[in-house]
């Protein structure tokens, strides 16, 4: 549950000259964070709204598990999908309970069974329910009120997330702390995330694959490490800052790196780094203890080893070898 | 205010005439209005039209108007009701459209992308939305229809204009002020009920409300502690 796939989807606006969206096939996994990526204008947030169908392909079809969305009734889609905007999309008339069971109150779930899942996602989002369920969106700071559109999203637990560059109107602390406790979600929930965004480090960030768009048309869908070590072309290339090694080695996590542990391996007072630091994180490691390696852990269990040749990101020769690790399941 | 005293029964009845006259014609004017403005809303083009018509039709003296309609509708209630709806509705129209084109379209694309259909986008997001605007517009119409309505007693209505043209007729200065008196004491009590009825609309108001409600009950609470 949860795969989509675009196959061949064009978009055209009337009274305009070219596609908004042109030819665009994707597929994308169950369970995988997926970035949009690319200037604004670039079709990427029509590619996205087809997927709810706010707009309708004008070519080509989308699929969702295999069903033709345009096959399906279009409210009943709506609700099975989670969608996520900047926070302006809380209604201010309804309290921070009454939003997030919108979704719910459209599937008639039953009244107590609402108000456990309102606080079991106040819980998930880290905002006291009792605290919290009673306020209205404007008592709320600008990151709480991303932290209930999250949690209004999740409401109906759908298996497809949409999210339509949620923290663009939002402060650059508050916005690292959000993308931190999103991706942890996602790891905890393992739910197909589709996300546009035009900030290239929240791209680089989140993502486990991403869809770089110009003009209506995908240039690039790879892993945030193959984009980095082969970007497809000039454009890519200047996208992520081609060139400034140490701030892209920022921005990748240590787990996209890293290779998988050799057979019976014990962890035996080696230093180690958790999976989802910084490669920058990594290397100043490994500088400081003057190792040749370390050992990646997930909740402390080794996951996988990361060497100094595995920051070349760079370099295509390394790059070669690095197949995209498995998450490892949180017990 | 003598006249007041000695005559209840009689003022009472005029004001019971009235009220019916004004409150009739605004529920009609608003069961109008209301879908008229969702229409508008829709199609702005439509509402520069409607609304110059509306507004054109306003310009018109009620004693105008009145004889207009009265070979149609005859001399009686009726043609005063009429006359009301037609100027309560551009006043209601505009504040409807206003209030729900204020509405940001994001937020009904959102309610849209969660899966809300035409209806549920309307009831549940626009319309409350709009609720505070909606509700200054029906508060003016009454104003409105309640100063109106006291010309009709020269048109066989009856009302509390009755005792303002009694009045001038018999030259009698305390059925004039008791008149203007009770005309002016009911629309300012017809505006105060609806303001209040605006506020429970008010999201700021209902916060406000909500933390007096949660400070008395941390006061009760404290004092069955101590």
């Amino acid at each position: 549950m949860g795969e989509l796939r675009f196959d061949h989807v064009s978009k055209q606006f009337s009274g305009t000259e070219r596609p908004a969206v042109d030819d665009c096939s994707l597929t994308v996994e169950d369970g995988k964070f997926i970035v949009l990526l690319g200037p604004s204008g670039c079709g990427k947030t029509t590619l996205l709204k087809m997927v709810n169908r706010l707009y309708d392909p004008t070519a080509g079809t989308i699929y969702l598990d295999n069903k033709d969305i345009q096959q399906s009734n279009v409210t009943g889609l709506r609700r099975q999908i989670g969608y996520v905007i900047q926070q302006t999309g809380l209604f201010p008339h309804m309290t921070v309970a009454q939003n997030i069971s919108v979704v719910p109150d459209l599937l008639r779930w039953d009244k107590a069974r609402m108000q456990a899942r309102v606080d079991e996602l106040l819980d998930l989002v880290h905002l006291p329910p009792a605290q919290y369920r009673d306020r209205y969106p404007s008592q709320l700071s600008g990151g709480q009120q991303q932290r209930v559109g999250v949690a209004r999203a999740l409401a109906g637990d759908p298996q497809l997330i949409l999210m339509d560059e949620p923290f663009g109107a939002i402060d650059a602390i508050t916005r690292l702390s959000l993308q931190d406790e999103t991706l942890k979600l996602q790891r905890q929930l393992r739910k197909t995330i589709l996300f546009v965004t035009h900030d290239v480090d929240e791209a680089l960030r989140l993502a486990d694959k991403i869809v770089i768009m110009r003009h209506g048309k995908i240039v690039q869908y790879d892993t945030p490490l193959a984009i980095l070590s082969q970007p497809a072309d000039d454009f890519v290339n200047e996208l992520v800052g081609g060139g400034d090694m140490v701030r892209q080695l920022g921005l990748v996590r240590v787990e996209l790196a890293m290779q998988p542990l050799p057979p019976n391996f014990q962890l035996d007072g080696q230093p180690t780094i958790a999976g989802d630091q910084s490669l920058r994180e990594a290397l100043s490691h490994l500088l400081r203890n003057d190792v040749e390696a370390l050992v990646v852990t997930d909740n402390r269990v080794p996951v996988g080893l990361l060497q100094m040749d595995d920051l070349r990101i760079g370099d295509p020769r390394s790059s070669q070898s690095h197949a995209v690790a498995p998450r490892q399941e949180i017990a | 205010m003598r006249y007041l005293i000695n005559n209840p029964d009689k003022v009472l009845e005029l004001l019971g005439e009235h009220l019916v006259m004004a409150g009739t014609a605004l529920v009609i004017s608003i069961l109008i209005a209301l879908p008229l403005s969702v229409l508008l809303a829709k199609w702005p083009r439509l509402a520069t039209l409607v609304m110059g018509v509306l507004g054109a039709l306003y310009t018109i003296p009620s004693i105008a108007l009145l004889i207009l309609l009265l070979p149609v509708f005859g001399l009686n209630q009726r043609s005063v009701i009429v006359a009301l709806i037609i100027y309560t509705q551009i006043i209601l129209v505009r504040n409807l459209v206003a209030g729900l084109n204020g509405v940001p379209a994001t937020m009904l694309e959102a309610a849209k992308g969660m899966g809300m259909n035409g209806w549920q986008r309307w009831s549940r997001v626009q319309l409350p939305l709009a609720m505070p605007v909606i509700l200054a517009g029906v508060r003016l119409a009454m104003v409105v229809a309640i100063a109106i309505a006291t010309i009709g007693a020269k048109f066989g209505a009856g009302g509390l204009g009755t005792l303002l043209f009694e009045g001038i007729a018999q030259n009698r200065y305390d059925k004039i002020l008791a008149g203007s008196l009770v005309v002016a004491l009911t629309a300012l009590i017809a505006n105060a009920l609806l303001l209040r009825l605006e506020s429970r609309f008010t999201v700021e108001k209902r916060i406000a409300r909500a933390a007096r409600r949660q400070r008395i009950q941390a006061g009760n609470e404290a004092a069955q502690v101590a």
